[in-house]
């Protein structure tokens, strides 16, 4: 991107974060939008962030705080305008538009609020969307996809299109969807906000059990309860990170059933 | 169901996700074929029906011969009038080619190998019980290589039986068949008038030259009832004035040769000939009571109407795949536009923007070639149901039926490649946000 803000380009490495195992690292990430003439608007101001495999983030923040464009950016969408972004050991805010669809693909995956599943394929093709676009032979990978359908309980409607599905089933399919590729990690995006509380909190208890299965989690949200799920609280503000809280998970609910997911 | 989705190749998988896309809107991707249906069938109908009509029209022109001029005697119209008025016996009508002409075109015409002339009498043929009203061909022993028939049985006439005047006769398988149903005809004698004359042979034509000339008035006759005697013996036995019966009063007329067929060299020999030919003819007929016609040049008008034909037709046809095509493109931005958020989701889950316009390109693709297949079935049967229906002969060519599909994927690929790139650049992001 040929947009930079300030000269922080030439990067100034500063000392690796103390755990070895981060795989996420941002680097002084700006991202500023240019609106035409003197509008210009600082969405991120430079953050630093570093997330470890199998932790359990929640990033929250009002709207306005960068929270979206963050998102933007960890999921690979979009480029920062300086800094750099480290995702499993590459550098993705100099990749080109193909290496980022491909790392999106491969590293990524993503639960959205409104579920994003296509209309016209079924729930099994549904899940396989991710595979296709890694150039992965279907047809040998399509008893894990089978089994994944299975893990968020939906072994038994593999063939039905998404308008069938109640919305927590359709969430669930997009649980499944952002495990096909074994991704580093799943960035959710507010995935309760369009469901009721209780299939919201289904859908987040599958969430967690990924999590104890050893899934990085980052979530999105601007609820507090979803967010008390997490282990840590990311809060954003102006475009940068305003609180960085490390906190347990309730020990009441972890402690439960989701051994079993092995992803 | 499954086994659809286990098939290993991506292209494959990426055509069924365009049918199923396509699937999802069943009356809006139909119409749209139809467009593409309609141009694809009219090109093929289309350039059928005007092969065929220019084919029986050619093939008769061709084997008229292309290095051939035909002059033809022709009665004079207002002559014609003239004589009904007259009294029942007096008049006698004189017209037509001569003899003398034959020899001035053989001497004066550069270029001629050979004239073949021919007189052509209107006359009963009998046998036993057997009577058909035939051509009785006065002609030279070449007519066969000349006039284009083979000889099926026997010989055809040879110089002495001109030199000798001899009753001999040829005749057409047709009227064999007619004539001689049971009994071989060689060596069995036919009777005309009142004389005999022996078969010695049978042809099989592959022109009717004769079917054009004015003697041939009879209509309904099968044509090929010919008789073929030798010239000389036409001269002797019919002698030079024609007498003819028709509704109670005589008609009688003097004409020496029918037609006279003149071989030239080569098809440059023909073109410089034929102007040569009408002066030299015009210098000594002081009445229009012949025509010139030179299959060349018939074939050539022929060829030049066709071609014509052809490109005023396929410039209608390629105008409606054109539309056809508009309206693809058309429907394809609207697709586009509506599914903003489903290459918004593909595009997060790893698609390239190559991929996004594959999966578009090859929906377009599908419903124009999908369209094409159709207007290739439609196509070569509406020509079958039209040469059915009415006598009209027409030709389903193969380049036409090639022509007008690979048109129809062109235009696929050219009008989908628009809404395909519009799709591949539009921003992941703002295409996820779209609702």
């Amino acid at each position: 991107m040929p947009m930079q803000a300030q000269a922080g380009q030439p990067a100034p490495v500063p000392p690796p974060p103390p755990g070895d195992n981060s795989i996420i690292r941002l680097e002084r990430i700006e991202k500023t939008y240019f609106l035409g003439g003197e509008n210009i608007v600082r969405a991120l101001a430079g953050v630093d962030l570093s997330i470890e495999e199998g932790s359990f983030v929640a990033i929250m923040g009002p709207s306005g705080s960068g929270k979206s464009t963050m998102l933007n950016i960890l999921g690979c969408l979009d480029r920062p305008t300086a800094g750099r972004y480290w995702l499993g050991g590459e550098d993705v805010s100099r990749m080109s538009d193909d290496e980022l669809s491909e790392a999106r693909g491969r590293r990524i995956g993503f639960i959205f609020q409104s579920y994003n599943l296509i209309a016209q394929l079924t729930v099994i093709e549904n899940i396989q969307v991710p595979l296709f676009y890694r150039g992965v032979d279907l047809k040998a990978t399509y008893d894990r996809c089978v089994e994944l359908a299975r893990l968020v309980g939906l072994g038994d409607r593999l063939h039905h299109r998404p308008t069938q599905l109640s919305g927590g089933q359709q969430q669930r399919v997009a649980v499944a969807r952002s495990l096909v590729n074994d991704p580093l990690m799943i960035l959710a995006d507010e995935p309760t906000g369009n469901l009721d509380s209780r299939t919201g909190a289904e859908v987040l208890d599958l969430i967690s059990r990924l999590n104890e299965a050893g899934k990085t989690i980052i979530l999105v949200t601007h609820d507090d309860k979803v967010a008390a799920r997490a282990h840590r609280v990311v809060r954003m503000k102006d475009g940068l990170v305003d609180q960085d809280i490390d906190q347990l998970p309730p020990a009441a609910r972890s402690g439960g059933n989701g051994r079993g997911a092995s992803c | 169901m499954l086994k659809r989705l286990i098939v290993p190749y991506q292209f494959v998988i990426t055509v069924r996700l365009g049918i199923k896309s396509l699937l999802l809107h069943k009356l809006r991707s139909s119409l749209t074929m139809l467009g593409i249906i309609f141009g694809v069938c009219s090109v093929i109908a289309m350039l059928a029906i005007g092969e065929g009509a220019s084919y029986e029209a050619q093939e008769a022109i061709k084997k008229l011969g292309s290095n051939n001029i035909l002059i033809r005697s022709l009665k004079p119209p207002e002559q014609a009038r003239q004589q009904g008025m007259g009294g029942p016996r007096g008049m006698q009508l004189k017209y037509g080619l001569t003899y003398a002409d034959s020899g001035r075109l053989m001497t004066t015409i550069p270029g001629v190998v050979r004239l073949l002339p021919m007189r052509i009498i209107r006359e009963n043929v009998r046998f036993g019980q057997n009577e058909v009203p035939c051509q009785i061909i006065g002609t030279l022993p070449f007519y066969p290589e000349v006039g284009g028939a083979e000889v099926v049985r026997g010989r055809f006439l040879a110089p002495m039986d001109e030199q000798h005047q001899e009753n001999v006769c040829v005749i057409t398988t047709g009227l064999a068949r007619r004539l001689f149903p049971i009994q071989d005809p060689l060596e069995h004698s036919v009777r005309i008038d009142t004389f005999y004359y022996r078969v010695i042979g049978i042809i099989q034509e592959r022109s009717q030259p004769e079917q054009r000339t004015q003697a041939g008035k009879m209509e309904g006759q099968p044509l090929d009832n010919n008789v073929y005697i030798p010239l000389s013996t036409s001269r002797t036995r019919f002698g030079e004035i024609l007498f003819r019966r028709s509704a109670g009063s005589f008609e009688a007329e003097e004409v020496q040769l029918h037609q006279i067929t003149v071989q030239m060299r080569d098809t440059a020999a023909v073109e410089t000939a034929d102007p040569q030919i009408k002066t030299l003819l015009g210098r000594f007929h002081d009445q229009n009571d012949y025509e010139i016609i030179v299959p060349l040049q018939l074939l050539r008008q022929a060829e030049q109407t066709k071609r014509i034909f052809s490109i005023v037709l396929g410039s209608i046809a390629a105008i409606s795949l054109l539309v056809g095509g508009i309206g693809i493109m058309n429907i394809m931005l609207a697709t586009v536009t509506e599914r903003t958020r489903e290459i918004g989701i593909r595009r997060a889950l790893g698609a390239k923007r190559s991929d996004i316009t594959l999966q578009f390109l090859v929906e377009t693709v599908v419903l124009s070639v999908g369209g094409g297949l159709i207007g290739v079935m439609v196509g070569i049967l509406v020509p079958i149901l039209v040469s059915s229906l009415t006598t009209m002969k027409t030709i389903v060519t193969p380049w036409s039926v090639l022509l007008a599909f690979s048109i129809s994927g062109a235009v696929g690929i050219i009008f989908g490649l628009y809404p395909a790139k519009a799709a591949a650049k539009l921003d992941p992001i703002e295409a996820l946000r779209h609702e």
